[in-house]
This record gives C-alpha cells, structure tokens and sequence, in this order.
C-alpha cells in the first residue's frame, strides 16, 4: 500500500511577537510623509518659510525641506519604537492613522495642491 | 560617443538606482503576496523570507540613493540660474523650461511633483523592509500586516515611478548636460 505524502505542510509559524515596533515603524513612515507634504505646501505659501528651508544654496529649499521631513521621520521613529517595543498597540488603528498621514503626503507635494496656496 | 560627468550622473541617478529599485519591484510584490501559510512549507517560507528581506533592503538602498544623488548631485544643476544677459539657456535647464509657455508645464508640474514625491518611495519603502524584517516567517500569518505593507509597497512604487517618468520626460525636452 502506497504511502501518502502531504504535497506541502503548512509553516509552523505562531504569532507571537508584539506588534509595538512594526506599528512605530508604520506611523513613522506616515508621519515623514505628512511632514514632507506640510512643509511641501507652507514652502509655497511663503518665501520666508521657503528661505528659512534653503539649508543649501545649491539645492534651494528643497534641501531644508527633506532635511526636515527625515529628522522627524527618524526621531518618531526612535520614539515610537522605544514606546512601543514588546507591547501591542492596536495596529488597525495605527494603520489607518499611517494611510491618513500617508495620503496628507501624497496631496501636499502634488503641484496642484500647494500652488493653491502660493501667494500671487 | 562620450559622456560628460553630469550625464554620467543622470544615468547613475535614474538608470542605475532609480531602475534597480523599480524593476526589483514586481518580483517583490509577487514575492509579498505569496507569502501566505497555506502555500508554503516552513522549508519554503524560511527561504523566501531571507530571500525577500535581501532583496528589501537591496531596494531600500537603491531608492535612497535614488533620491539622494538626484537632490544633492543632479538637481543644482539642473535648477542653476543663468548668469544676467545669457542668451544660450541649453546648459540651464529649468530656465530653458520656463522661457517657452509650451515647455514650462514641464518645469511647474513635472519637476515641482517629480522633486518632491520621489522623496515618499525611500520612506516607505523603509517601512516595508523594516516590518518584513522584524516579523520574519510570521508575516505569513499577520494578514492585515501583510496587506498595509502591501499597500506601501505600492505607494512606493508608484511614487518613484511617476518621478522617474517625469525624470525621463524632462531629460529628454531639457537634458543637464
């Protein structure tokens, strides 16, 4: 009598870690997109927040601009996953607040948007 | 045929990091929506994590390159204002752009997006290398994980490749030469 072989088992993987330091990863990659659109937009408003961002002359404000989205992309990252290592937050939550942030991103470096608010 | 430096620049900054990162992309998808219990063995999943944390980070780097070398290398010169009473814009391309009404869209939409939203992939691109990597195999059983890193997969790509498009276009109707 013919043995049977199961074509494929399935991975014995248990859910087990926290979800704290994947949810803080999340929201920080929301939080730095949301900041790159707000300063995207506040750029275009206005000169002087425009020159306050012209950490290069080279680059012009678009330097100051990502310099600022990264830090606070990297300091609520640290942040977040300090707080939140070996704890589990509610990730449907933070996952909806990450997209909101994500989209806030999204409309604030998109031309049409932000040339709403540039002076004329 | 030659290349001058700032051409070299342009093709490592778009062909090179920029393409590594959108052609790698679809097999990571592939990759991500195949990571599912019910397909795998332990065996498999283990290999396929390894192989798609790899290829993560690989990507990660590339698209951060991507956008670094095309802010801080490629980009001033490409928005370097003529000095007063030149004539011969060829070597200034955003002014180029901006002197004719029929190429200025390319300028005030395709370079004001493709400058700024091209910074959005790395970031979450960043996110999905960094939830792959913490979770490891146990991704496979995290469905509603698995499907928002899915979505910021996509987000990522979609971002580099409507700023690599534009990089492509505005290249062609104005090239930093």
């Amino acid at each position: 009598m013919a043995t049977q072989v199961p074509l494929k088992t399935e991975a014995p993987v248990q859910v087990s870690l926290p979800n704290g330091p994947a949810a803080a990863a999340l929201l920080a990659g929301g939080i730095g997109a949301a900041v790159l659109g707000i300063v995207t937009t506040l750029a275009a408003a206005s000169e002087a927040v425009a020159d306050l961002l012209r950490w290069s002359q080279a680059v012009g404000p678009l330097s100051g601009k990502v310099g600022v989205t990264i830090i606070v992309y990297l300091v609520s990252w640290a942040i977040l996953y300090f707080a939140w290592r070996g704890k589990n937050v509610n990730f449907n939550t933070v996952a909806t607040v990450s997209f909101i942030l994500l989209a806030i991103g999204l409309l604030g470096t998109f031309p049409p948007f932000f040339d709403l608010f540039a002076p004329e | 045929m030659e290349f001058t430096d700032r051409e070299v620049w342009t093709i490592i900054h778009g062909m090179g990091f920029g393409a590594v990162f959108l052609l790698a992309f679809a097999g990571g998808l592939a990759e991500l929506y195949g990571m599912r219990p019910e397909w795998m063995t332990a065996e498999g999943m283990q290999t396929r994590v390894r192989r798609m944390k790899t290829g993560l980070w690989i990507m990660v780097i590339a698209v951060w390159l991507t956008v670094i070398s095309g802010t801080f290398i490629v980009y001033p010169w490409y928005r370097a204002a003529p000095p007063e009473g030149t004539s011969d814009l060829s070597a200034y391309p955003r002014s180029l752009l901006l002197s004719d009404p029929t190429t200025a869209g390319w300028h005030r939409f395709g370079m004001e997006w493709k400058e700024h939203v091209g910074w959005l992939a790395p970031i979450a691109a960043t996110v999905v290398a960094a939830v792959l990597t913490y979770y490891g195999p146990e991704i496979a059983r995290r469905v509603g994980e698995r499907r928002v890193v899915a979505i910021f997969f996509i987000v990522a790509f979609l971002t580099a490749a409507a700023a690599g498009a534009f990089g492509a276009f505005i290249t062609k109707a104005a090239p930093v030469y």
